[in-house]
């Protein structure tokens, strides 16, 4: 426990971190009053006016006067934003424009209503959210609100005026403001003005006036509404406090925990604790503990509004599993430093809490240790279902098929012991209650425990009216039989009580060994991930398994999010569903279906963060419209928040590969430029100096001579132009490979048609395996690499030795060999030839190093290898292999 | 002189090519006419009516393609298309729409000579040809002899008519398409392993060196072309 004195650091930074985040959104002012008429919106309209007289752009987003004349004529003269018309079941609805809002960008706007829903259709269900967008995009709001509509005080006004409160306002709303102006009347005045019409039209005076605005709700009403203006102030003057550093007179940090269930009851709870910790100056958390009971539609709902709404308030909302709740609560709350428990008074009889061991309130108190235990009343019509009742519920799951089966087998069982006892006499009728109790056992271990209670019923009465003395009567003599049957019943209660509750800690602990599994193969899978893709088709799968949902994944892109789904994707996203998900994106929050945000998608979207920023966004669609528990929600944002780390590893890896092949190419470029500087310009030299040259020459034999050296020179250029293109397409990844059928031997023709000088001087050796098969590749681009390996072969090789070239089938490949006697390639040099500009040192200039690497680049491209080895001669041999895969369809004559 | 004094248009937006081809075409006794871009080429084309067009591809206003088109909608004037390496397919494209024959930049003087010469014999309609002889090749169109070294040659009814549709063109190149529609039909254009395998066949029984083809030359990503005088 902090020192009473020092500020808890938390607080502290809690508060800092306010007030930074006020600097950047607009501020906002609630106009706060405690019932309609008290001149909430005239007074908002007043302040504004003198603004707008100050020279403050102001505007406004939404006022409704209810047609009263004073309000009425404070209107003129202020801009007013059109509002949205939404159609809806045929009517036209009017709500505020956001957007147009955002567009315009005023200094100031005006809200009225802040706790009015939204029409559907809207982009958030309540006003307050839009609110919410306009301070974060840095404008202004004046709002109007009336005490009724804030959560915590929902409750109470409800209980004060008998009307029950539609729309509410979570109180964190109200923490957002930065202003609060009370605007009060006295209730008497206020109902001066309501007789005078100032409030509402002359038909619903009486009425009002009658209800509503009966002095003592107006007192009661305007008592709460000072009194939420004074705690506001009280805690804007802690902070204050708190960010100036001046110690005051802090609370000690206490914190209260309340115990959710499925009860609308629970609501109350939440909503006292919440008071509770505000008065205490607390933090408070709502537990709900997953004991593994199943449940119905309907309390499950129920069950994720509760957690909702606690949220909603302010507290931290966990889950935990356990298969009882009371030392599950003890747990979290001694790792918690829980210092107040809630919990709602319970309404079992005496004789089921001694049954029990008492009910749950009492094991909470008998090991709540220091741990103060709050105990609130409910109401007396709200039970609390999922609690564990003395008398076995039921399963909810036990089929009437069940039901039938267990009595066939009492019955079955009934039978034969009638035979056995027939025709075994010295088997008396307590071995046969034993083997009836044995059948009501089996019964409630494989069938359920309904079921198991009525077979113990009718087992008990048949053993009773078929086998205890006077048999065939429902009467028994002997008093020990008496207490025999009645044992046997307990007995039979107790014990299918007892194996069905094993059967539900079962389940439940399989239920969360599955959950961890779940987890962590996600983790694992997507740890051995390779990349990007991968890691999404696996987080897609295993979600798609494991909630039987469809997903879609759209990730980062260029800043936004990208407009497509990512293709490991399940489901089509139209264009409305994209722009929810890319609210979801921008805002960091979830949205559509089951979220307060266009609640109306069919999807529900999440956005994936990590610490850093939004990675992208997951929508999840369910395929039977209901939501899921609150333990699997917690597994899904688990999930999901383990899938965005992923996922910014992997945007972390690319990135860095990036990174690493920008390094290698600026690596290349300056290898590049070096040694392009000089292949270039030597023949760009000699072009220049032959011109020059022929000018100045008067033998025709120079001429012709210089004429020659001019081609050649241009050549050259031509050769490593191409080189340098052919390199650049290869490592763009543009290469278009266009395949078709191609016969070899026709390549190798063409190929070595280029060659007509080289054949003079060394001669080419064509070899070509008669009926060799047609493959598919790129006829220019394998001509390109013949061309290149019969360069190299020319070069090398002295005057007058062959050159050989070599095509044949050979494993189902075809291999093309060009091979020549020339001086042959130092051994550990066989692999280092292809790389790029490598020149084998020693070698004869001309050329630029690319030919092997280009030739390569193409082999590969069309999946096949290239390799170099030495020939027994001591040349060289190049190998070219390219996979046979498939033979064109056959070739019919011409119908001529 | 082999020119004739007949008329051929320059239409290439480069001075040099414009020059070297002029002092070429005029050394060989040709009359030249040149133009820069695509719209004045086909304009001088109208006003001269040359005997033959060389076209370049890479025209700065107009694609190359769209003026071999707007030619063809008037004139049956030869057309040599220049282009460079890597756009087999627009030689492609060009070929099927008209366009005679091609050169790939850098080019040789008397290869463009001959592509010239080609293309204007096929231009005037010549009388019959009845025997066609190249080389060691001798083929006899109307009894449809094939004689190769003076012995005679089987072939089969698609090798000849493949054989002869090349000889009608002979010197000129045909793309894959143009041969596959008119030896076998329209359905067949794109099926080139045909050539492939009737090709081979072709050569093995009228080709000195089967691998090293003298008479019927492959022209890479293009078609075939079979070679004369």
């Amino acid at each position: 426990m902090m020192d009473d004195q020092r500020p808890d650091p938390d607080a502290l930074l809690a508060a800092i971190q306010k007030a930074e985040a006020s600097e950047i959104r607009g501020r906002l002012k609630v106009f706060l009053g405690m019932a309609a008429g008290v001149g909430k919106t005239y007074a908002m309209l007043d302040a504004a006016r003198q603004r707008k007289a100050e020279g403050v752009d102001v505007v406004i987003g939404y006022v409704e006067t209810h047609r009263r004349a004073e309000t009425e004529a404070l209107v003129g003269g202020l801009e007013i934003i059109p509002r949205r018309q939404i159609e809806y079941r045929g009517t036209t609805l009017e709500e505020m424009d956001a957007d147009a809002v955002l567009a315009r960008n005023p200094r100031l706007v005006l809200v009225d209503e802040l706790a009015h829903t939204n029409a559907p259709g809207s982009r958030h269900a309540k006003r307050y959210l839009d609110v919410i967008d306009l301070l974060e995009a840095g404008i202004d709001v004046w709002t109007t609100v009336n005490v009724q509509h804030f959560e915590s005080r929902a409750d109470t006004v409800q209980q004060i005026t008998g009307i029950r409160v539609q729309e509410t306002l979570p109180d964190s709303v109200l923490d957002l403001a930065n202003e609060i102006e009370l605007v009060d009347l006295s209730p008497d005045d206020l109902r001066k003005r309501l007789a005078e019409g100032k409030v509402y039209t002359p038909e619903r005076i009486d009425t009002a006036a009658n209800n509503f605005f009966r002095v003592g709700n107006l007192t009661a009403l305007r008592e709460m509404a000072l009194r939420l203006t004074a705690e506001r102030v009280d805690h804007q003057l802690q902070n204050y406090m708190a960010i100036k550093q001046i110690a005051g007179p802090w609370k000690s940090s206490e914190r209260l925990m309340v115990a959710v269930s499925p009860s609308p009851f629970s609501e109350k709870l939440i909503r006292w604790t919440r008071r509770m910790a505000y008065n205490l100056e607390a933090s408070w958390l709502a537990v709900y503990v997953e004991t593994g009971q199943a449940a119905s539609q309907v309390v499950k709902d129920q069950l994720s509004r509760n957690l909702a709404l606690a949220r909603s308030l302010g507290a931290e909302v966990i889950t935990v599993t356990g298969h009882e709740v009371a030392p599950a609560l003890i747990r979290l709350a001694y790792q918690r430093n829980v210092t107040q428990i809630v919990l709602g008074k319970p309404q079992h009889t005496p004789l089921q809490k001694f049954l029990r061991g008492g009910s749950l309130v009492d094991r909470v108190i008998r090991s709540s240790g220091d741990i103060d235990v709050y105990v609130v009343t409910g109401d007396k019509t709200q039970s609390s279902p999922g609690r564990q009742f003395l008398l076995p519920q039921p399963r909810l799951h036990s089929s009437l098929r069940d039901y039938f089966y267990a009595v066939g087998i009492v019955t079955l069982v009934t039978l034969v012991d009638l035979l056995l006892v027939a025709s075994l006499p010295w088997l008396g009728y307590q071995a046969v209650g034993l083997t009836e109790l044995l059948a009501v056992l089996l019964i409630a271990v494989y069938v359920g425990r309904g079921p198991a209670l009525v077979a113990a019923t009718i087992s008990a009465i048949s053993w009773n009216f078929l086998f205890i003395e006077p048999r065939l009567t429902f009467t028994i003599s002997q008093v020990h039989d008496v207490i025999l049957v009645f044992l046997y019943f307990i007995i039979a209660i107790f014990a299918g009580n007892l194996t069905a509750r094993l059967r539900a800690q079962e389940r439940l602990a399989r239920y969360t060994a599955d959950r961890t599994l779940a987890l962590y193969t996600l983790a694992h899978e997507t740890a051995t991930a390779v990349n990007m893709d991968d890691v999404l088709r696996t987080a897609a799968d295993q979600i798609q398994r494991i909630f039987q949902v469809d997903v879609a994944v759209m990730l980062l892109s260029g800043g936004g999010l990208s407009e497509r789904a990512h293709m490991c994707s399940t489901i089509q996203l139209d264009d409305k569903e994209l722009s929810v998900a890319r609210w979801a994106f921008e805002h960091g929050k979830p949205a559509g279906r089951f979220t307060e945000t266009l609640p109306l998608a069919s999807a529900q979207f999440f956005p994936l963060l990590t610490p850093n920023r939004t990675v992208g966004v997951i929508g999840i669609r369910y395929r039977r419209n209901e939501r899921l528990s609150a333990d699997e929600a917690l597994l899904l944002e688990t999930f999901i928040s383990q899938i965005a780390l992923v996922i910014e590893r992997e945007m972390l890896d690319e990135a860095a590969q990036q990174s690493a092949m920008m390094r290698e190419s600026e690596r290349l470029y300056t290898t590049l430029l070096n040694s392009i500087s000089h292949e270039l310009r030597t023949p760009i030299a000699s072009i220049k100096g032959a011109a020059s040259g022929l000018a100045n020459s008067n033998s025709a034999s120079d001429r012709d001579a210089l004429i020659s050296d001019i081609h050649g020179a241009a050549d050259r250029l031509n050769r490593l132009v191409e080189n340098l293109l052919d390199m650049s397409r290869l490592e763009s990844g543009r290469l278009q490979i266009k395949r078709e059928w191609c016969d070899v031997g026709e390549i190798i023709g063409v190929a070595v048609k280029h060659f007509d000088r080289c054949a003079a001087d060394h001669g080419i050796d064509l070899r070509i395996q008669p009926d060799l098969p047609l493959i598919q590749v790129d006829f220019v681009l394998m001509e390109q690499v013949l061309v290149n390996l019969l360069e190299n072969a020319c070069s090398y090789s002295p005057p007058g030795q062959p050159i050989r070239v070599n095509a044949e089938t050979r494993d189902g490949a075809v291999v093309i060999t060009v091979e020549d006697r020339g001086p042959g390639i130092p051994a550990d040099k066989l692999e280092t030839i292809f790389e790029k500009f490598y020149r084998v040192p020693g070698t004869p200039t001309g050329g630029t190093g690319l030919g092997l690497s280009i030739s390569r680049g193409l082999v590969e491209a069309h999946g096949g290898t290239l390799t170099a080895e030495n020939n027994d001669q001591g040349g060289a041999r190049f190998l070219t292999r390219l996979p046979l895969n498939g033979s064109p369809p056959p070739v019919k004559e011409a119908a001529l | 002189m082999t020119g004739n004094g007949l008329q051929v248009l320059v239409i290439d937006d480069e001075t040099q090519i414009r020059r070297f081809l002029r002092i070429s075409l005029t050394g060989s006794g040709y009359h030249t006419h040149e133009a820069s871009d695509g719209e004045s080429g086909i304009l001088k084309a109208a006003q001269v009516r040359p005997d033959v067009i060389i076209l370049d591809m890479g025209l700065p206003d107009m694609d190359g393609l769209d003026v071999l088109r707007r030619l063809r909608e008037w004139t049956r004037t030869p057309v040599i298309i220049l282009s460079v390496r890597e756009h087999d397919q627009d030689k492609v494209t060009a070929l099927d729409a008209g366009a005679d024959d091609y050169l790939t930049k850098p080019f040789s003087t008397d290869e463009l000579m001959a592509r010239i010469r080609v293309a204007v014999r096929h231009a005037a309609p010549a009388e019959e040809l009845h025997i066609f002889s190249t080389g060691h090749l001798q083929v006899d169109l109307t009894r449809r002899i094939v004689t190769v070294r003076g012995e005679v040659v089987r072939l089969t009814p698609t090798e000849y008519a493949l054989l002869r549709l090349m000889i009608q063109h002979a010197g000129r190149v045909l793309t894959h398409r143009q041969i596959l529609r008119e030896v076998w039909g329209r359905e067949y254009e794109n099926e080139t392993h045909y050539l492939r395998v009737y090709f081979a066949q072709l050569r093995h029984k009228i080709e000195a060196d089967p691998t090293i083809p003298s008479i019927i030359v492959t022209e890479p990503g293009i078609g075939y072309r079979l070679k004369s005088g």
